[in-house]
């Protein structure tokens, strides 16, 4: 992906700060949520600036208030974000997948904590047949550049899109250039009350938009059809985006994400500079996941390495990747901590190192 | 009655369903239980919301129940939310775009059971929408179960030998509780079970709208309606069952106007 060129305009931020200038230059004007760290921030600085531009933030009582809030204003066609930290995230599913359900553009924030939401957040996490793009972003320069994406790719999908950070991207601070705003045009299908009395009446609904004017009831056969058939485009249609390092002669590639990612870079980096025929690949679209991309740096490895801080979930991606052209190893670990943050010492780039060692080793021994 | 003579051509031409339909509901045929109160609190509110010249205005916030089914039938905006959850709806719709009119269709088990905190917060914020409960006191879509608001010694087939204080606890009166909180401007309490009520509840329908066109607060409209269907009951013996029973214990009446 292009890196953003330093602006003039660049100041020292911490990432929930930027995700929240990101959001409001992307043109959002409304935004709930309910506080919980490592999420608070951004709800706090969503408080404070949509007020300066005029939006609204709502301190919702609950999760499940705060995406009810945010799917409200959705339907208005207003931009609209609401977000937590997994456990939150868990309370708001059911909305989620009916806000998808009735093709509604929508930011959804999960400043998780550790990586163990992986599967909730690329699986659906609802009940239901639908996906959410999936934005995972490094850090807090990154983080603006895909906030600004999320909102384009939920206006063009009319579908949810989520962006995953932790509690190192809302908690670090850097230098961010946030750039210019952007306009944002009502869409037709927004509720203003005025196609009342028409005959015509807008209905924006999970269960169905099309009303049938000679009976009485919904269609869901033609709904989830319809909803299958965009689905199926918006995956074929989102670019994976990823960020890749010295693949081409690697005999083990690690593959990473998010905040972590980072770590493995730098461990990658010294294990190459020292001569050792290690690649890098970071995912940063988690769904559509760059299986291509994957698949690619595999094909001519020994070995794949899948660090994460979980017990193992983007590793299933990995997999259905690869396909069996290597073994892929697990070498990351739960990074829980008395915190419960996920900021625990598994996060040191000597341990990460030592661990692509042993797998390089290993396919060397294979030999 | 009237005799209908076989043996000539009619003297008034036929009365069809749609002669019948208000203008902004859609198709006027129900696919509801014969002598459910819903479609009349329905019609009553398509009314009073035509009466005001709000059709332009308005968005309609549905919940989950029998009267889901008008939410692709009525021709103002509709957005249809989840069991539960069309006070948060409402609220993002409102606070988005304040010019709009929006009011919340659910019923008791949507409102006082699934949602209770989603109503109570929306009132106490004082928030300009207006709340619309169908009370019949039980969970007609799914068959007859309990709800929040079923009366004592009412039977349903989650408490069958009725509902019994010391094993199901007692109803919540929603109108009551909702009264207390300073954010409420209008609350009040109708039933749909004789053409008095019905012409009742749309007045308490207008001036809850009303209420919230001037900016006064949240406004609180529950009518009670029939389910002779959940209420295992002959269908001609509902209106009378509702007001011995329902309207006993949630008692129909103006409980706040601040208007007034």
């Amino acid at each position: 992906m292009t890196a953003l060129s330093a602006a003039p305009a660049s100041r020292l931020m911490q990432g929930s700060e930027a995700i929240a200038e990101a959001m409001i230059g992307a043109g959002c004007r409304f935004f709930a949520g309910y506080p919980m760290t490592p999420f608070t921030e951004v709800l706090e600085h969503m408080a404070r600036k949509l007020a300066e531009v005029g939006g609204v933030c709502m301190n919702a009582e609950s999760e499940l208030e705060a995406v009810g809030m945010a799917w409200g204003a959705a339907a208005t066609g207003t931009l609209a974000a609401t977000g937590s930290t997994g456990q939150g995230l868990s309370l708001m599913q059911e909305s989620l997948a009916e806000i998808t359900l009735a093709r509604l553009p929508l930011v959804v924030l999960n400043m998780s904590r550790g990586q163990g939401d992986y599967f909730q957040a690329t699986r659906g996490g609802g009940h239901g047949d639908y996906r959410h793009i999936v934005l995972a972003p490094k850090d807090a320069a990154e983080a603006v550049e895909l906030v600004g994406l999320a909102f384009e790719l939920t206006v063009k999908w009319r579908n949810p899109v989520l962006v995953m950070g932790d509690y190192y991207l809302a908690h670090t601070a850097r230098s961010v250039a946030i750039p210019a705003p952007v306009t944002h045009t009502l869409p037709s299908w927004a509720l203003d009350g005025s196609s009342g009395g028409t005959g015509s009446a807008k209905l924006i609904s999970f269960l169905g938009t099309q009303k049938q004017r000679s009976d009485v009831g919904y269609d869901l056969a033609d709904h989830y059809t319809d909803c299958a058939k965009s689905t199926a485009a918006m995956a074929a249609g989102v670019d994976p985006l990823v960020e890749s390092m010295g693949t081409d002669d690697a005999e083990v590639v690690v593959v990473a994400f998010g905040t972590p990612a980072k770590y493995v870079h730098s461990a990658v980096r010294q294990l190459r500079s020292e001569g050792a025929a290690v690649g890098y690949v970071r995912p940063v679209t988690l769904f559509p996941f760059p299986t291509e991309a994957v698949a690619t740096a595999a094909a001519g490895a020994k070995a794949v390495a899948v660090y994460e801080n979980n017990q193992g979930q983007m590793i299933d991606d990995v997999r259905l990747a690869v396909l069996g052209a290597a073994p892929v190893h697990f070498i990351g670990r739960l990074s829980i901590d008395s915190s419960g943050f996920g900021i625990a010492p598994d996060l040191d780039v000597e341990v990460i190192r030592d661990r692509i060692a042993s797998v390089l080793d290993a396919a060397a021994g294979g030999t | 009655m009237r005799i209908v003579p076989s043996d000539r051509p009619p003297d008034q031409p036929a009365r069809l369903v749609d002669d019948f339909t208000p203008d902004l509901i859609d198709v006027g045929a129900h696919q509801l239980c014969p002598g459910c109160g819903e479609p009349v609190a329905m019609r009553s509110a398509m009314e009073a919301i035509s009466e005001l010249g709000l059709e332009k205005r308005t968005i309609a916030v549905f919940g989950i129940g029998c009267y889901t089914a008008f939410s692709n039938n009525l021709d103002v905006e509709v957005l249809q939310a989840l069991h539960g959850r069309a006070p948060s709806l409402a609220t993002g719709v409102k606070r988005a775009s304040p010019g709009t009119v929006v009011l919340t269709i659910q019923g008791d088990g949507d409102m006082v059971s699934e949602g209770l905190q989603e109503v109570v917060h929306a009132a106490a914020r004082g928030e300009a929408i207006t709340c619309i409960m169908l009370n019949n006191g039980v969970f007609g879509e799914t068959g007859g179960h309990m709800t929040a608001t079923t009366v004592l010694g009412q039977r349903t087939k989650t408490s069958l030998e009725g509902r019994d204080p010391d094993r199901h606890g007692r109803p919540i009166l929603l109108a009551s509780l909702l009264a207390q909180l300073e954010g409420t401007a209008f609350v009040a309490r109708g039933a749909v079970n004789s053409a008095g009520n019905v012409a009742r509840t749309k007045r308490l329908l207008i001036r809850a709208l009303e209420t919230q066109v001037k900016g006064a607060g949240f406004s609180f409209v529950e009518i009670l309606t029939m389910c002779p269907t959940g209420w295992f009951i002959e269908t001609e013996e509902a209106p009378a069952y509702l007001g011995e029973h329902l309207a006993a214990v949630h008692e129909p009446g103006v409980l706040k106007d601040v208007l007034a």
